[in-house]
Parts: C-alpha cells; structure tokens; sequence
C-alpha cells in the first residue's frame, strides 16, 4: 500500500495543520501538493510570476517541510510559483534555503524542470512533433518565437525520476495536477488506473469531500484501487462527492489525458467504508503508443491602458447603452482622426458595470442600477499608444452629453490621472502535445545544494 | 414553466483549462435529473451561450444526477475580450433558461 498525503489543492491556499499532523500520524509515503494552475489566466506564465504570496507560500511551505521532516518522507511540489517556469523553481528554491536555514536542516532536493526554449519547440514544431488539441489556435513558428515563457507538463515518469534521486523535497516545475501524487504508487506497482484516477480524486485536496476548505487528504493506493480519507474533523468523503470531482475544470468527466495513456473511469464503483472514507476500484489506465506532453505558452498580446468612471445622474443611467454606444463611435473616429490609427491596431472595450458587463451581448436580464460604473479597457501594440488612445477618451467620460442642447454634464473619477497603465497583457498560444522518445527528453532533474 | 435553476439544485461554470469552458448542472434529484435531461435541448444551450452545437459536448449522468456541458470557450481565456477569467457567469446564462 502506498499512502499519499495531500495538504491542499495548492500552496498559497493554506491548510488545516491539526488535520495535516493527524496525516503525519499515519505514516504517508509521500507528501504531494500542487503549486499552481492556468485558472488565474496568462499573465502568471507570459510574466513568469507567482499568484500567491510570497510570505504566505513561505509560511506553508515551511510548515510543510517540519511534517514531511517528521513523516521521514519525500515531500513534492509541482507546477511550483503558479506557472511552473524555472524562474519559479528557483524562487521555490529561494524560499526553500530560507526555510531549511531556520530549522538548522539539510536535506537532499532536487529541481525538475519544466520550461522550454521557444527555438527549441520551433524546431520540434517543424520536424512534426508537435500536435494541436482540440481547440487549439493556430499555430505557427512566429506565434512559437513570440512566447515569453513556453512549458511542458510533466508526467509521473518524471517524478519518479526526481524520486530515485533520493531527494527528501522535489521542487517540480510545469506538472500535470495528478503526476505528483500518481508517481509513487504507479513505481511501487499498484493499479495504473487506480493510482490515476485517486490522484485526480485528490488533487485539489479535500475539494472532494465536505468542509472543502479543510485542504487535507490521505488517499491510499494498493493493487486493486485507492481509499479516500479526508483528515479534518469535520470533512466526510462520500461516493458522491468523490464522484462529483471528476467534473470538476474536467470537459470530460469519465477521460482524462496524461503523459503516455489516458485514465477511463466509465466502470469505476464508488463505496462508503464508513462516514468518512470511500473505496474506489474499476478505473482503468489505457496507455498510448505515443509518449506525449502538453505544452503551455504566452505571449504579450499587447499593453493595456484602464478608465474607470461612474454614473449617478438617473437620467444617464436610464440611457446609459445609448451613452456609451455614441461614445464609443466619437472616440474611434477621433482615434482615426487625431493619430491616424487603423481600427485593427487597436482596440477598446467599454463595459457598463451594473448593466451587462459580465456577460454583454449574452446578458439577458440587463440591470436598472441606481450607478453604473463604466469600464474603458483599451489595447494597443505598445503603453505609449494605449494611453494615448486613453486620454482621447477622458473627456467624453467626463462630459460627454446625451444631447447637444443641454449643459455640460460632469460625471464621477474615481483616480487622477484617469488613465490606468496595466502594462503588458497576455495571452494563452499553445493547447499542443509535444511527443517525445524518452520522457526526460524535455525536462532537466538536477540534486542541488540547498 | 420553470427556470433551469428552479429546477435543480446548483449551476457551476468553470474553465477547462484556458481553451474549454464546462458547465455542471447539480439535478438533485430523480424527478429533477429527468425534468431537465428531456427538457434542455442542447441546441438551447449553444443558441443562449452563442456557440455552434455542433462544439458542445454533453454527459447526462444518471448516477449523480447531473448534465455536464463543455464547449470551446466562446473568448479564449484572458483574450484583451474575455469578461470572465474563471468562467464563472456562463452558469448564470443555463440556470436562466426556461425548460420545455
């Protein structure tokens, strides 16, 4: 048997300490926990920066290190800093010297690494390697070359390869959610599909059970299935929603894709040992001919510039999609007028916030709000155009009449200047696999000096 | 007749990874998971979420009582015209529609 402990579906989201050292208690194997995800959008991977906090990664990890100090078993970050750059594994590792500093110890740790050199994917890209998923943009060597960051995701193979090491922490780069909690019971030899299929179970922590927030989760893997046993007081697995967490940011929730094979849980069969714990066998690894690993990339889709106003006058607000219509038309031509700019090379977005601004032209209810607020977001190819672009745009936000006879109306800013410089925003340019020959072909496992 | 969300007991939108967009409809129940596998043509959906059908992937799973729908997100995910990071207002669009 192998048991897995799982603090929490990421570092940064703390978890439930009185439950993570009742997992100590009993024996894990290995301490896994994922570091980040693509939910928060592209700017974490076309920048290269962590979601959470410094200070609040530093705190956790840190309290990770003493149990898995205690437990005498290899602890495991993957997808470290969010995006699971190198540059957010030495970060990692930044912290972890820091950590292992205060508590006056010196363990073995070894980094994975992730991230790829964007001629490197040219090349691969060229000689056929590299293949689109459904959805996927288009793809071309300039699109490649633009990519600030390009990562693959690693699979269990890789972890495992970080295990052999000997390494008492692993500090992972770009992982699949599920790699570092299947890795081991997949190389102690218990059931493919089962070792899968709990780790997508418990990848996100006790979001498979009541009290989701607790975070910790043991699951124990053997020959034939795995157990799920969420560890706060107050946390209760059932089949259901044990169930219920393969549709969870799943678009398939009986398939799963890893590196090398797919997980089918079709025929699963899902049972209450008790309150707390269910048993879960029947789920099957189906391996691929093909060795493959997704890839990740962002590039800079342009520099934005933000106004922000809000309306208080019932009168504007009852009118307020005319408004805005009207202006949107007037500043454009201005645009077109003032700077000679082509409408494609640019591009603004005005929302009404209170109306339709979460989901515009699909917004069937719109709002009849006492304000609205109004959100100018413009994009350009560079923060001098955007905010040039943005500053045509100030005076109708701050003036702009419904009708030529009346006065002057003043509306309300909340910000001086008006014009917000976001900087470079991103944009998410690979959903491909990248097929590879030997699973380590695209990632590097280094034992560092801590 | 009754909304989606009147009906069952929860709507969920979520991303998929930064490409695909899954919506969870919770049924609750026997009576609920028949009301609304009969009663949401899949067509409606694609029509109120502005999708092609063709796109749109759909599990009715009686054994949890639940319809999942995916799709291709309409905007990709942090395009400068996404609204919706997380893709968590596309619930609201399904929970609002009325059952045959």
């Amino acid at each position: 048997m192998t048991r897995i402990l799982v603090p929490s579906g990421a570092l940064g989201l703390d978890y439930d300490k009185a439950a993570l050292e009742r997992g100590i208690r009993m024996h894990p194997d290995l301490i896994a926990i994922d570091g980040g995800s693509t939910d928060s959008g592209p700017s974490y991977l076309g920048c290269g920066v962590s979601k959470y906090a410094r200070s609040s990664t530093k705190v956790e990890w840190m309290g990770l290190i003493e149990a898995a100090r205690t437990a005498r078993c290899p602890l495991v970050i993957g997808t470290a800093g969010t995006c699971g750059t190198d540059g957010m594994v030495d970060w990692l590792v930044d912290i972890t010297r820091e950590c292992l500093e205060e508590l006056g110890w010196t363990p073995r740790v070894a980094t994975l690494k992730s991230e790829q050199e964007p001629n490197e994917i040219v090349r691969r890209f060229a000689s056929g390697q590299i293949s689109a998923l459904d959805g996927a943009p288009d793809l071309d060597r300039k699109t490649i070359e633009d990519c600030t960051h390009i990562v693959a995701l690693a699979g269990a193979e890789q972890i495992q390869q970080a295990v052999e090491t000997g390494a008492e922490i692993i500090i992972a780069g770009r992982t699949t959610d599920t790699a570092t909690i299947a890795a081991l019971p997949l190389m102690r030899g218990d059931h493919a599909g089962g070792a899968w299929h709990g780790a997508k179970i418990a990848e996100c922590g006790a979001l498979c059970a009541t009290n989701p927030q607790s975070g910790v989760l043991m699951v124990e893997f053997d020959k034939v299935g795995f157990t799920v046993h969420p560890l706060a007081d107050d946390a209760r697995a059932t089949p259901n929603t044990v169930l219920a967490h393969m549709l969870y940011e799943n678009s398939d929730p009986f398939i799963l894709y890893e590196p090398g094979g797919h997980l089918d849980v079709t025929d699963a069969t899902y049972e209450a040992l008790d309150e707390f714990r269910v048993r879960v066998e029947g789920s099957r690894w189906v391996a691929s001919d093909q060795y493959t690993v997704k890839l990740e990339g962002a590039r800079v889709a342009g520099c934005q510039t933000l106004l922000m106003s809000t309306i208080r006058d019932p009168r504007y607000v009852a009118s307020a999609q005319a408004w805005i219509r009207d202006i949107g038309l007037r500043h454009a031509a201005k645009v077109e007028s003032r700077m000679g700019l082509a409408p494609e090379a640019w591009h603004c977005d005005l929302r009404l916030v209170g109306i339709d601004s979460t989901l515009g032209e699909l917004e069937t209810r719109p709002g009849a709000p006492t304000e609205i607020g109004v959100l100018c977001t413009i994009t350009a190819a560079d923060q001098g155009t955007a905010n040039e672009i943005g500053k045509l745009m100030n005076p109708y936000l701050l003036h702009h009449p419904l009708t030529s006879e009346e006065e002057l109306p003043t509306f309300s800013f909340p910000f001086s200047p008006a014009e917000i410089d976001r900087g470079p925003v991103h944009e998410f340019c690979l959903h491909h696999v990248l097929t590879l020959s030997d699973p380590m072909d695209a990632f590097r496992l280094d034992v560092i000096n801590a | 007749m009754p909304e989606v969300g009147e009906v069952c007991d929860k709507v969920r939108s979520k991303n998929a990874g930064p490409f695909w967009l899954t919506i969870d409809i919770f049924c609750g129940s026997d009576d609920a998971f028949a009301r609304l596998s009969g009663g949401l043509a899949t067509k409606r959906v694609a029509e109120a979420l502005g999708a092609d059908p063709k796109a749109i992937r759909r599990f009715d799973i009686k054994a949890l009582n639940v319809i999942k729908i995916s799709l291709p997100r309409p905007v990709v995910q942090g395009h400068p015209g996404d609204r919706d990071m997380h893709g968590a207002a596309w619930a609201s669009v399904v929970a609002e529609l009325v059952v045959d």
